[in-house]
């Protein structure tokens, strides 16, 4: 059962094979038994989980179940959800309890879906491996010595190890993207402004976009018809019809047109990593796909200019911590000088605390133009450099990381080695476009353990429903989206 | 342009973030390393390019002037951090935010 896509156990709990408060409880029991040793839930409710449930039961016996009525959902910890312990990773919000739902959040409860808990992420989702979270790192249930990626790291680690039925994240920079291949499972970051901000504690507002993680196309296409839609509460929620992500599954992609950018298979990708893209492609060829090679040649300046502008734009956002109306306080001071600079000195952790120095040094007088208007010009290259591409092919295909998962503490200390992990999603993030990271295959490390491989789809401005059918067709003739880590039990269990 | 010990003071000033002399050493050297990756845009010719502040081509949406909040300060005080200095109260008085006095 923890195994079945989300299309299976809605039948399941449809035919009443299965209750949705027994559905949640198995869950929890996997919960209650893997967690304390891989991290990936940082605040969990029983009650308030079991009473949606039960909820969901009713709904269910009345005849007025949707899709995902009664399924249980892990919710990453950046979407404020009424009541809920919510702290985006940081000791800054240890104890903020959220007195709203985000946009997200209220969305699955009106699908009837069951909030198992809320996942743990690197702090203010500043990171790509979970390990500057507050509340500690998270273990890739690969192999528990390494990093499950990050910023949606607990998100990530739970659907990997079917501790939910599927979750949501947010990539800024490839947050979604990167944990989705370093565990191996489906992961899509949307266009942005298909899915409203409202509620999801912002880092960098023009880049950050919330998504599905789940075990497979079909299961993100569900998930996207509940999380995507028009928010008056955002003010960049694009007024768009409701699509049906599910429509185009089944197609066929005869004469569908591939692109390879160059720059993607370049130095500094994994020759392991290359190996199964490379595979991946050769499928896609079976499938009737037509290959062409293209070319993003600002691709190598995506890291520079996203480390200029996600800086400025979190230190603009995070000025609202400040000690006074929510969040941490620290406890002496002197003045209210001495109040802020303490409490966001206490607050923030060491990577937060770069990025918003960065920013600031950008944003400063004397540096505006040479650093921050030169990165929005370059942005706009970038975003040129796809334009030109679509021109010449349908979807991008490329690896979603250069490498697979590394060892815990191996990049902690090396901010730049591990801003290279977003090397090949930063630039979707920059153009606003959508991407995915689907399972390709494994890659043995050197002490000789299978790594999951994303293979990343890029797509046209709203494409997502052609994504997810170019996914779900791969998905159809391979099944490295139903693996799964064997998981040992913790000693002492029965 | 080497950023040097006071320029971090003086950021970190700016960023209201209290810094000591030990963690401003170690923050040099990292934002440094980090500055030195942002230096590779300098090489692109970006004369005549416009700037591109957001991927969508929109504008702001306008609303009808009415109001459609309902107060909800009750709710929202919940949240207030403790007071510090000594007291464990909420740093709330009245429906008020409490702070340090900055009007002599």
């Amino acid at each position: 059962m923890i195994n079945s896509s989300l299309k299976t156990l809605s039948q399941m709990l449809a035919k009443k094979e299965v209750s949705s408060v027994e559905l949640t409880q198995a869950f929890l029991n996997r919960i209650d038994t893997f967690n304390p040793d891989i991290n990936a839930y940082i605040a969990l409710d029983q009650d308030k989980t079991l009473a949606q449930a039960k909820a969901a039961d009713v709904r269910i016996a009345a005849g007025s179940a949707a899709p995902l009525t009664g399924i249980p959902i892990a919710q990453k910890d950046i979407f404020c959800a009424n009541g809920w312990k919510t702290t985006c990773g940081s000791k800054m919000l240890a104890n903020f309890v959220a007195p709203y739902d985000a946009h997200v959040i209220s969305q699955f409860d009106a699908a009837g879906a069951v909030n198992l808990g809320k996942t743990n992420m690197d702090e203010f989702a500043m990171g790509s491996s979970n390990e500057t979270s507050y509340f500690g790192g998270v273990k890739n249930p690969w192999d528990f010595t390494r990093v499950p990626g990050g910023s949606s790291g607990g998100s990530a680690a739970a659907v990997a190890a079917r501790m939910c039925a599927a979750a949501t994240g947010t990539d800024t920079g490839g947050s979604i993207r990167q944990p989705a291949s370093l565990c191996g499972f489906t992961g899509l970051k949307p266009t942005y402004g298909v899915v409203s901000r409202y509620g999801m504690i912002a880092f960098a507002s023009s880049l950050d976009q919330a998504g599905p993680m789940a075990k497979s196309a079909e299961d993100c296409a569900l998930m996207m018809n509940v999380m995507a839609g028009f928010d008056e509460r955002d003010s960049t929620s694009l007024q768009r019809d409701k699509e049906d992500y599910t429509r185009d599954l089944n197609k066929s992609l005869n004469g569908l047109r591939v692109g390879l950018p160059k720059e993607f298979f370049a130095e500094g990708l994994d020759a392991s990593v290359a190996k199964v893209i490379e595979a991946a492609i050769a499928e896609y060829k079976k499938l009737g796909a037509e290959i062409v090679e293209i070319s993003l040649p600002n691709t190598g300046l995506s890291i520079p200019v996203y480390y200029v502008l996600a800086p400025a734009e979190a230190s603009s956002n995070l000025s609202r911590y400040d000690g006074v109306r929510y969040g941490h306080r620290t406890e002496s001071y002197t003045d209210l000088m001495d109040m802020y600079c303490k409490t966001r000195a206490e607050g923030f952790g060491a990577e937060v605390k770069r990025r918003v120095l960065i920013g600031t040094y950008v944003l400063s007088a004397g540096y505006y133009d040479a650093y921050y208007l030169k990165a929005q010009q370059i942005r706009r290259l970038i975003a040129q450099d796809f334009v030109e591409a679509f021109k010449k092919c349908d979807v991008i295909m490329g690896p979603a990381a250069p490498s697979t998962a590394f060892k815990a503490g191996e990049k902690v200390d090396d901010p730049v080695a591990m801003y290279l992990q977003d090397i090949y999603t930063i630039s979707t993030n920059l153009a606003g476009l959508p991407g995915m990271s689907v399972p390709a295959g494994f890659s043995a490390s050197d002490d000789d353990k299978a790594l999951p491989v994303g293979l990343q789809i890029i797509g046209n401005y709203f494409d997502e429903a052609r994504m997810l059918n170019v996914a779900h067709q791969y998905q159809q003739v391979t099944d490295w989206h139903t693996r799964m880590p064997e998981l040992q039990l913790p000693q002492g269990t029965k | 342009m080497a950023l040097s010990i006071e320029d971090i003071k003086k950021i970190a000033h700016l960023a209201r973030i209290e810094i000591s002399e030990n963690d401003a050493t170690a923050t040099l050297t990292k934002l440094t390393g980090i500055l030195g990756l942002i230096e590779q845009m300098q090489a692109v010719n970006t004369e005549g390019i416009v700037p591109m502040s957001h991927s969508q081509d929109v504008v702001q949406r306008l609303r009808e002037d009415v109001v459609t909040k309902t107060n909800q300060r009750e709710a929202f005080q919940k949240a207030a951090p403790l007071l510090g200095n000594g007291s464990t109260q909420q740093a709330v008085d009245s429906g008020l935010y409490l702070v340090p006095k900055v009007i002599e």
